[in-house]
């Protein structure tokens, strides 16, 4: 069952270094990988997809996560109410007779044309995972040139921010303080 | 408190912060990339002491055992490349084992970084995995506070070791040195504290209805300091207690609850009592696999509470019903109060039984010819009346210390445990040597794990450090021809080990040096040992084909032992 896991870590040199190394030397897997910059500076947001189906191991990917120093906070929301989200740019091929209907599966399929050649042309498309396999398996016909994908990205639904419910219990309390403190911290 | 203000090179910030934290002693052995840091020792030589080690390796393990006997954090250093990666076993040795140490490495300078300079290796990159963290300094202005920091994380929460890897050119830098004085602030690291109210009335139900209880002490006893905890639980809820090979020195050996040490070359009494316990009290343990056997019928019968400051051991190797991340410290006083005073009379009388068949398949009972390991590591505790620090290295040597040198005090027992690192003893002696100064201190070695550090009696000598060593000659690599014995057929296949003549390079390094082969010759020698002031060597010539008993292979159940057979009806085991 694929597992997916939000991260807050210090955006410092060498973090990410840190998490991929921690999956390979634990052997876990990673199926998908997505970072950059989060709402609070110096904090960088990770979503790592994993297919753990044990879910003691699955357990103690999070608590290894949480145990790296520079890793803030960490939470599963595989059962979590989330939207999660992927991007992705297709490059298909395309010729005088098909482009018409080719603009207009991208248009059915809430997909954007980001770019248009003599023969081919680039859709965007971000959207939820399973639509984005629908998007594709529609296209393969027409012949697809490259497709990259930028990894799922979640966010849970709600007020709430990220908390700790997979760590032990008390964990959570000590995590809306690291929260503070890395406010604090940075400013 | 007000800000110091000073401009110094990097290399004096360096030692400015080392004293900052107390380091007194630091281990070490230069090169071309810690020049400028040695050169500006000359500065607070006053204040700290270098020890010249004769392998960086060495280093590690001096100050790992400088850690575990003073509870401080040890210091060791080297040079980039060779000397930086001389110092992995060292650093995976102290990270199997929670122990806090800083180790400091030398690099290339940070424009050449990469370019596979001279003597450069991505030391922070190939220590990822056996340290609990690690800094590459690139600019002067963070070195202050990453040695900070590097010691903090050491010695909190679940201890570890740390690296510092410094450019040269960072060394050599200059800046104002201002010493940060605010708390340490690092969002990522909050090691736990207490236990929530509903785990103590759970973890309390579970003890006051228990009638079969045993309480599980490990490493993480003497780290959190709470011997006297464990006791007092054991004693409130009458509660026997059994220890990892890490655990001992938790409660004392003649303690009536102490069940001894338990796992693959543990006490009878100790594995049966966890394999027939209805209640397990896991305190600062891991559950390793030397101490559980097969993981599906451990302890079969018992509900388990694991108490651990790292939540990464908590359900990892056994699943538990209660799991507590939080200090040891702080749960045992949450804890205690509410231990219903117990008398357990069967459970007692049961145990009795266990310890009484164990006595009587003791080896000491036994009358030989030749000198007997067990009777060795016997006449050293009663040579030092039980009360030495007695640090091991691994093989046979270390299992028959384990069971024959009774240990009443925490850290009185030294041992390279989780990683099993031979030539881990000598120079775990020598730097306990800097922080033991009211004991005596022994070294336990096997031949073979001497020769793998005997370098570094050159050190012990150098510092006159007070250690007596016995090595315990067996010719073989004891431990590895007991494998070979029991599950290959007795093919010795590598086994059989030559050494020096260990009395002359006593003498050659210029230390006293005796050979003993008759047990009645272990005191008077131990007591000439014992009027030298410095190293002293003492090789014990023992039977050849010796087994650590009792023995759970590998992956058994932890009840199915392979125990010695009893005395005297075994003429030979071979
Ligand atoms: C560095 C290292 N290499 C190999 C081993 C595997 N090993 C474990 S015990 C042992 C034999 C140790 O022989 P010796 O030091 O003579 O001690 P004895 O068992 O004979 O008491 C060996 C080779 C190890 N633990 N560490
Ligand atoms: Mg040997």
């Amino acid at each position: 069952m694929q597992h997916t896991i939000i991260a807050l870590v210090e955006d410092k040199p060498g973090v990410l270094n840190r998490i991929v190394s921690l999956f390979r030397r634990r052997n876990y897997n990673i199926k998908s990988l997505a970072v950059g910059p989060c709402e609070t500076p110096g904090v960088s947001r990770l979503t790592i997809v994993t297919d753990e189906n044990d879910s003691i191991r699955q357990n103690l990917v999070c608590n290894n996560l949480l145990k790296l120093i520079n890793v803030i906070e960490v939470e599963d929301v595989t059962n979590v109410p989330t939207v999660i989200r992927e991007n992705v740019l297709i490059k298909v091929q395309v010729n005088a007779q098909n482009r018409e209907e080719l603009k207009n599966i991208a248009k059915e399929r809430n997909a954007r044309i980001v770019d248009e050649g003599e023969r081919s042309m680039i859709l965007e498309v971000t959207e939820s995972v399973g639509k984005i396999q629908a998007t594709i398996d529609v296209l393969r016909p027409y012949g697809i040139l490259e497709i990259v994908r930028s990894g799922k990205i979640a966010i849970t639904r709600g007020d709430d921010r990220p908390e700790i419910k997979n760590g032990v219990a008390g964990r959570g309390t000590e995590s809306s303080r690291a929260t503070e403190q890395v406010n604090n911290y940075l400013y | 408190m007000g800000k110091e203000k000073r401009e110094l090179t990097g290399a004096e910030i360096f030692w400015e912060c080392l004293i900052r934290e107390g380091v007194e002693v630091i281990f070490g052995y230069p090169g071309g990339y810690t020049l400028p840091i040695y050169d500006a020792l000359t500065k607070y030589q006053d204040k700290v002491r270098h020890v010249l080690t004769r392998h960086e390796q060495g280093a590690t393990h001096m100050a790992d055992g400088f850690a575990r006997a003073s509870g401080k954090v040890g210091v060791a250093m080297a040079t980039s490349g060779p000397g930086a990666t001389n110092m992995i076993t060292g650093l995976a040795t102290a990270m199997m084992d929670s122990s806090p140490i800083v180790c400091i490495t030398g690099q290339v300078p940070t424009n050449v970084i990469g370019t596979d300079a001279f003597q450069e290796t991505d030391i922070t990159g190939a220590t990822l995995p056996v340290t609990k963290h690690s800094y590459l300094v690139s600019d002067i202005r963070d070195l202050a506070h990453s040695i900070r920091e590097a010691f903090y994380i050491a010695r909190t929460g679940r201890p570890g070791p740390v690296l510092i890897d410094i450019p040269k050119d960072v060394q050599n830098a200059k800046t104002e040195f201002v010493y940060p004085t605010s708390p340490i602030v690092l969002p990522g690291y909050h090691p736990p504290r207490r236990a929530t109210g509903e785990q103590v009335s759970r973890a309390l139900e579970m003890i006051n209805e228990a009638k079969r209880p045993v309480i599980l002490a490990g490493h993480g006893v003497l780290i959190s300091g709470t011997a006297n905890q464990i006791r007092e639980l054991a004693e409130k809820g009458n509660i026997p207690v059994a220890t990892t090979l890490l655990g001992i020195g938790s409660i004392p050996d003649q303690h009536p609850l102490n069940l001894g040490m338990m796992g693959m070359h543990g006490k009878a009494q100790a594995n049966h009592a966890v394999q027939n316990a209805d209640l397990l009290i896991a305190c600062g343990m891991r559950f390793d696999d030397r101490v559980i056997g097969k993981v599906s019928t451990y302890s079969p019968k018992s509900k388990k509470i694991h108490i651990d400051i790292d939540a990464v051991e908590l359900n990892k190797n056994i699943k538990v019903d209660l799991a507590i991340n939080a200090d040891l410290a702080v749960v045992l006083r949450q804890i205690i109060p509410g231990v219903r005073v117990r008398k357990h009379a069967h459970w007692t009388r049961k145990i009795k039984e266990w310890i009484k068949d164990a006595d009587r398949r003791d080896i000491l009972n036994k009358k030989t010819d030749v000198l007997i390991g067990a009777q060795v590591i016997n006449k050293i505790w009663e040579g030092t009346e039980g009360k030495a620090v007695v640090v091991s290295d691994v093989g046979q040597n270390q299992m028959i210390e384990a069971q024959y040198y009774g240990h009443d005090e925490p850290h009185t027992h030294i041992t390279s445990g989780g990683l099993g690192t031979m030539g881990f003893g000598l120079p775990a002696a020598i730097g306990t040597s800097f922080a033991v100064k009211d004991r005596e201190i022994w070294v336990v070695v096997g031949d073979g794990g001497i020769q793998m550090t005997i370098s570094e009696l050159a050190t012990a000598v150098q510092e006159n450090a007070n250690i007596k060593i016995a090595i315990i000659n067996n010719g073989y690599l004891g431990m590895v021809r007991q494998w070979q014995q029991l599950f290959y057929n007795a093919r010795y296949v590598e086994t059989p080990i030559y050494s020096p003549d260990f009395v002359k390079v006593a003498e050659a390094y210029r230390m006293p040096g005796y050979r003993v082969d008759k047990i009645e010759d272990i005191i008077p020698t131990m007591r000439k040992a014992q009027a030298h002031q410095g190293p002293v060597l003492i090789e014990f010539v023992v039977e050849k084909h010796d087994t650590v008993y009792p023995m759970v292979p590998a992956g058994e159940p932890l009840h199915e032992m392979v125990r010695r057979p009893h005395v005297p009806s075994d003429a030979k085991e071979n």
